[in-house]
């Protein structure tokens, strides 16, 4: 007989492993697909301060890998593939990925979301070449080089303290005239004697041959353009990028109903427009996006699962 | 995979004959580590046609720096040990290094 899931969780990032633990746990059969990385934006996060309990050992990577044991113990499968496809209309939902086709009682959609880009000319070609979203992986490459980060927000300032530890300046480029980092995090980064403002400006281009060696300013206010050259010596300099997320939704589209933004609109209990289909954690329309909040919407999503799967399968 | 570094990377990759696969990556890179074992996948297939060497640029900087990369994950192949195509950071999938393969070999 064909394997059919109670339960099939789409990402494997704090929301899917949550869910998976609780739909687990709850003894439904569970199976977690995860097209790249476990862990999902937090794998790549230095430290993680702001998780209830995570005080030691509170890096993104230790907490995803305690979440993923944690999941498996309780009898959870994650496996690795691409969702290409979904029909989620019948009774039995049917998962089409890159390796195989996947059969659920119930879904849960955690595919979370992915760095926004700049959409500026070079940024493409420049890309690994000097332009990172990613300060985890790339930040030892530039080990007393120059580093601008690019965007305000919480992730933009958090990181650019991170590269601190390696570049001997990072210049927090921002489009407004004020942080909208925390206030916790902002005062750190103002009293960091290596961290420099730009602000009103944002950038026009970035130029280069094999590497970043050029960027092109523009202040807002002003409408000035100034065109910064890679130190002679150096040759080249970092552009982190952190200026927001895209929801990774595409392939729901037109199926899941999801705001302008393409983020899934749920009510309390995590239930999308479709029965039986649920969604949690940043791919979904709310007010903050971390992870505190993603777990617990992969909490509420596998109760609602299970009592969906009672009430609908059970006689 | 071959792991080579900042003293073996010019013998084992710009001085070797035919094709060498270059998976560059470090300890601090999570996407790396879970891209490694599609690169070792397809190691099995490809290995007699393309020899398939990892470089952790952790210890490698300036030489990561030299072959021009500055980005995790980036996949490179050589030939004759000059680099003639790659893919980095969200083109690096398996599809895409499988494609890239094929093209050459």
């Amino acid at each position: 007989m064909e394997n059919i899931y109670d339960v099939v969780i789409i990402g494997a990032g704090p929301a899917g492993l949550s869910a998976g633990l609780y739909s687990a746990r709850g003894k439904m059969s569970t199976l977690i697909l995860e097209k790249s990385k476990t862990g999902g934006q937090i794998a790549t996060t230095e430290e993680v301060a702001n998780y209830p309990g995570s005080i030691e050992h509170a890096s993104g990577p230790s907490l995803v890998a305690r979440m993923v044991d944690q999941c498996k113990e309780f009898g959870a499968t994650i496996e690795k593939d691409t969702i290409k496809e979904v029909k989620l209309d019948e009774k039995i939902k049917v998962l089409v990925g890159e390796k195989n086709t996947y059969k659920a009682r119930s879904v849960i959609v955690a595919p979370g979301a992915s760095p926004r880009l700049l959409d500026v000319p070079g940024e493409k070609e420049m890309t690994g070449k000097g332009v990172s979203y990613c300060a985890t992986c790339d930040a030892d490459f530039f080990t007393d080089f120059e580093v601008f980060v690019i965007g305000g927000g919480d992730s933009a300032v958090e990181e650019a303290i991170f590269l601190t530890r390696f570049a001997r300046k990072v210049t927090i480029v921002h489009r407004r005239d004020e942080l909208k980092a925390a206030k916790s995090i902002q005062e750190k980064a103002f009293k960091n004697s290596k961290i420099d403002f730009m602000w009103n400006t944002t950038i026009q281009e970035i130029k280069g041959e094999g590497l970043v060696e050029g960027v092109v300013f523009k202040n807002l206010q002003t409408g000035e353009t100034q065109e910064y050259m890679a130190n002679e010596e150096d040759g080249t300099f970092g552009i982190f990028v952190f200026v927001g997320y895209i929801p990774q939704t595409q392939i729901f589209k037109g199926i899941l109903d999801m705001d302008e933004a393409g983020y899934f609109i749920t009510d309390d209990n995590m239930k999308t427009n479709i029965p039986g289909v649920f969604a949690a954690g940043d791919c979904r329309v709310k007010s903050l996006r971390q992870v505190v909040t993603a777990v617990s919407d992969g909490a509420i999503a596998s109760v609602q699962a299970e009592k969906y799967i009672e009430n609908n399968f059970h006689e | 995979m071959i792991a080579v570094d900042k003293e073996t990377f010019e013998a084992e990759v710009l001085n070797a004959d035919g094709y060498v696969l270059v998976d560059f990556w470090s300890d601090g890179c999570e996407p790396c580590k879970a891209l490694m074992p599609d690169v070792e996948e397809l190691e099995k297939q490809f290995g007699n046609q393309i020899k398939f060497v990892k470089l952790n640029t952790t210890q490698a900087r300036r030489l990561a720096i030299k072959e021009k990369v500055l980005g995790l994950p980036t996949i490179s192949i050589y030939k004759d040990g000059n680099k003639i195509d790659e893919v980095t950071k969200e083109e690096a999938t398996r599809d895409n290094i499988e494609a890239m393969i094929k093209k050459h070999v």
